[in-house]
């Protein structure tokens, strides 16, 4: 048995300790807005907060989260993610949805942590996250709008 | 599968009476979990479009299916439009497989999406609809207020009778308009009195996908189901001979294995089980019918049969002498890679067999093809089997396949397991990779002469490649005269006017799984043309823009959008200082787009392209922020396969794997897009595709603008690796 936090819920698994977060999350707990996009830490469509950083789920093993707090889409809460939910929505950010849970994720942890963030920083925070039907200009606009929403 | 108890006797006697069908749609809802159950609200169901509710909602049924273009809002736009429904009152559902009421008009017997033509085929046909509803519900009011329909307005959702001050929802007077009598006629509304079409309405997608509750086929989970991942021969064409389980036995969770035509599916009780035990099993191939050769060889064969004309696909006066008499000439050959389309969510189908027949989950492109395919390989008659077509994490082509690709495999499984058990059949990155049904290889020659003013006498254009539809349900549609329309579409249609045009078409016979990748022939035929055209405008000294003008007189749509997006880069003002730019405009599933790329180059020579100016013409547009978002991730797609993207084979094995060889387009790649509208009063045309073409040939003729050099072996990273 392995326990941690999940959404701000104590939960206790019975998987193999080498299992990816990812599919704890999605296969045992039912939680399915964190996606499976490569499973090689290549994608970002599995990312998810461990104690309020942004991890690939994919790439962390359940052995690894124990005692751990883990925060996924559907349990973002705070300043910095509504402002990039509200954002998301009102540049009508995704096109097919399927990034937009890491995309989001990623880009409330950046906002979290520089809420002013230049468009290098933007960069740096969010290469790691393909999106397929290329809404990146959207994400870039979105995430600055973010910014000046918080400010407000 | 229940029925329905909703209807009345004098209720089905009518829809009878008026030549409507009634089924599935009156009174059910099936909600995005595939429940299918009557709904509450007495629904009155004037056509197979819509429904409106007691509760004053309107549900649109849309045919097609919604993997990111926008279909979903753009047909619920354009039937609330004259139904003059508010957009608040309007949600929709995916339509069930049934091609009597949901085909593709443009495709005859077939319900399915793609070719860009989800508004276009849909755009008379939901007006009709919303107008007939409105119809009906005027009748219902005129009754009821015994006033006459010429004094009864409607707008955002009540209808009004001014003089006497009544007004009622649209869901107050749903139950009196379900006896009213469909008219034969409507009157649509004229452009000027649209109040949603053109205007950016809110696509009721995005709550959804910004709070991880849209639910897609990867999410479904029925009760008792396994998972499955389908170990498939390396080679394409390979076969199993034996496979061997005993150290996937002792993974927890592990069910067991089954053969397949596709392979050997290995079933567990999840997803992690799944793929680890999929990695325990060896599994020996059977090799003698694969396709043996490599990537390297088969473009080397192409080379040689580009030596030898093919069959003509467009011959216009003699092009070979117009050549031979030309002052000067140039040919210039081209070679484009094996495509994936990488859907950010992989491919994956669920089944579950009932008492009356199965039920499927899937990002159905093809619903009737697919209903069709599982019926065969389960033995039961189409209408036995229910598809619930789900959102889907993108496509680009990889979802239509006429063998019903990914559902056929998830059948194939249930079958050989017996089907005691709900399947999600999931495939891994590497499988969708590997998996082949690629944009197919092309080798492209052209050659052309131009006269003493610079003027193009000849043009002279070979393509040699695979026939993606040869064999398929399509073939008879799309092959004339042993021509696959689809490789040369935006090469035997070449809008320039030059005296002699000859295109010609050698079709190859490999064993590599083609398909159509997001705008089809045009992903190779806009980048060889428009290439090529700018090497001889270089040739002729024009000026690019000038040289084009000059050749698109007969072609007022070309022209328009080619000047627009001219005029919004100021084309020919000076531009800051190590930037270059080029041009291109294109055809395909009948929008023009042209576009303007700038690129710099950084300290190492890396290419960045900085902006692009795009400007299309789609006729009538329905959604301009939509239109908008298919150009920038039209663009995006296009770009990051030029840039990088090449499917390789090693003697008949797929070199690539995952993002990290087969690396997508990211967010620092993506230029700034701004995107234009030619206004239009013509019905409207593709965007989802329209958007891709384009870029790859603007970027090149960029870095020939800076280099004077074509990349002419695709990706940039083969062509001129020290670009990228
Ligand atoms: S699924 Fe984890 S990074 Fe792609
Ligand atoms: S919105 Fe489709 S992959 Fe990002």
């Amino acid at each position: 048995m392995i326990t941690f936090t999940l959404n701000n819920e104590k939960r206790s698994v019975d998987a193999d300790p080498d299992t990816p977060l990812l599919w704890v999350i999605r296969d045992e707990i039912g939680l399915t807005g964190t996606k499976f996009g490569c499973g090689a830490g290549l994608c970002g469509a599995c990312t998810v907060h461990l104690d309020g950083e942004p991890v690939r789920s994919c790439q962390t093993l359940i052995s690894d989260v124990a005692e751990l707090n883990i925060t996924t889409i559907e349990g973002i809460d705070g300043k910095a993610a509504k402002a990039i939910q509200t954002a998301w929505e009102e540049i009508e950010v995704p096109q097919c949805g399927y990034c937009q849970s890491g995309q989001i994720m990623s880009a409330t942890s950046l906002l979290a942590q520089n809420p002013k963030p230049s468009d290098a920083e933007i960069d740096e925070a969010m290469d790691g996250n393909v999106c397929r039907c290329a809404t990146y200009v959207r994400i870039r606009k979105a995430i600055h709008h973010a910014s000046d929403l918080m400010e407000a | 599968m229940t029925t329905t108890k909703a209807l009345n006797s004098s209720r089905r006697t009518f829809l009878k009476g008026a030549g409507v069908t009634t089924g599935l749609l009156v009174g059910f809802h099936i909600t995005g979990k595939g429940v299918v159950a009557a709904s509450p609200n007495h629904a009155f169901s004037p056509n197979a479009f819509v429904r409106i509710g007691t509760d004053n909602l309107v549900t649109v049924i849309a045919k097609h299916i919604e993997f990111g273009q926008g279909s979903h809002t753009g047909l619920a736009t354009i039937l609330s439009e004259e139904l003059d429904a508010s957009w608040e009152q309007i949600r929709i559902e995916s339509a069930p497989a049934d091609a009597r009421k949901y085909n593709n008009l443009f495709w005859g017997p077939y319900q399915g999406t793609g070719g860009s033509t989800a508004i276009a085929n849909s755009w008379m046909q939901l007006r009709e609809a919303g107008a007939k509803a409105r119809a009906l519900l005027v009748q219902a009011a005129s009754t009821e207020w015994d006033v006459p329909v010429t004094e009864i307005t409607v707008s955002d959702g009540v209808v009004r009778h001014e003089s006497s001050s009544k007004e009622q929802t649209f869901g107050e007077l749903s139950e009196k308009a379900s006896q009213q009598q469909v008219p034969e006629k409507v009157q649509l509304k004229t452009p000027d009195q649209f109040k949603l079409i053109g205007r950016n309405v809110n696509r009721k997608d995005i709550a959804p996908k910004t709070n991880g509750s849209a639910v897609y086929t990867l999410d479904i989970s029925r009760p008792g189901m396994v998972v499955a991942v389908v170990k498939r021969p390396p080679r394409f064409g390979g076969l199993v001979k034996s496979f061997d389980d005993s150290d996937a036995k002792d993974i927890k969770g592990y069910v067991g294995t089954v053969t397949t035509p596709r392979g050997v599916a290995v079933m567990a009780k999840n997803t992690w089980a799944a793929i680890k035990a999929r990695e325990a099993i060896t599994v020996d191939w059977d090799d003698s019918q694969a396709e043996m050769r490599g990537s390297e060889q088969i473009m080397a064969e192409y080379r040689e049969l580009a030596k030898t004309p093919g069959l003509p696909a467009r011959n216009d006066g003699d092009a070979t002498t117009a050549i031979a008499e030309a002052k000067h000439t140039l040919e210039v050959s081209y070679d484009f890679p094996y495509l994936a389309h990488a859907p950010m969510e992989t491919l994956d189908c669920v089944i579950e067999l009932t008492d009356q027949g199965a039920e499927v989950w899937t990002g159905s492109q093809i619903p009737t093809g697919d209903q069709q395919t599982v019926a065969t390989i389960l033995g039961l008659k189409p209408e036995q089997v229910i598809i619930h077509t789900q959102l889907a994490g993108g496509s680009f082509g990889r979802r239509a396949t006429s063998d019903a690709d990914m559902v056929s495999e998830a059948a194939m499984i249930v079958k050989a397991s017996k089907g005691n058990v709900p399947v999600k059949v999931v495939w891994t990155r590497e499988d969708d990779i590997q998996g082949g049904r690629y944009r197919p290889a092309y080798h492209h020659k052209l050659k052309a002469g131009l006269d003493d003013q610079g003027n193009i006498t000849g043009w002279q254009h070979s393509i040699v490649g695979q026939s993606i539809v040869a064999g398929t349900a399509f073939e008879a549609f799309l092959v004339k005269d042993d021509i696959d329309a689809t490789s040369v579409e935006g090469a035997a249609n070449l809008p320039y006017a030059i005296p002699n045009i000859s295109v010609d078409l050698t079709t190859t016979d490999v064993k590599v799984p083609v398909l159509w990748w997001r705008s089809v022939g045009s992903t190779h035929t806009a980048y060889s043309t428009e290439t090529f055209i700018d090497q001889l405008a270089s040739k002729a000294g024009k000026d690019p823009v000038d040289f084009r003008r000059s050749m698109l007189k007969d072609h007022p749509r070309h022209l328009a959008t080619l000047n627009l997006v001219a005029e919004k880069a100021n084309w020919g003002s000076p531009i800051t200082e190590g930037r270059y730019r080029g041009i291109a405009v294109h055809e395909s599933f009948s929008s023009v787009v042209a576009q303007i790329a700038e690129i710099s180059f950084d300290e190492d020579g890396v290419l960045k392209v900085e902006k692009v100016w795009c400007a299309v013409d789609c006729g009538t547009v329905v959604n301009p922020d939509i239109v908008k978002a298919q150009m920038e991730g039209g663009i995006g797609f296009g770009l990051g396969a030029v840039l990088r993207n090449t499917v390789t084979l090693d003697e008949g094995i797929v070199d690539q794997s995952n993002f990290h060889d087969y690396e997508p387009l990211r967010l620092t790649d993506m230029p700034e897009v701004d995107v234009y509208i030619v206004p239009s009063e013509a019905a409207p045309t593709g965007v989802g595709e329209p958007g891709v073409p384009s870029i790859g040939p603007a970027v090149a003729n960029a870095i020939f603008a800076a280099k004077g050099q074509v990349v002419t072996k695709l990706p940039f990273s083969e062509g001129m690796p020290d670009l990228v």
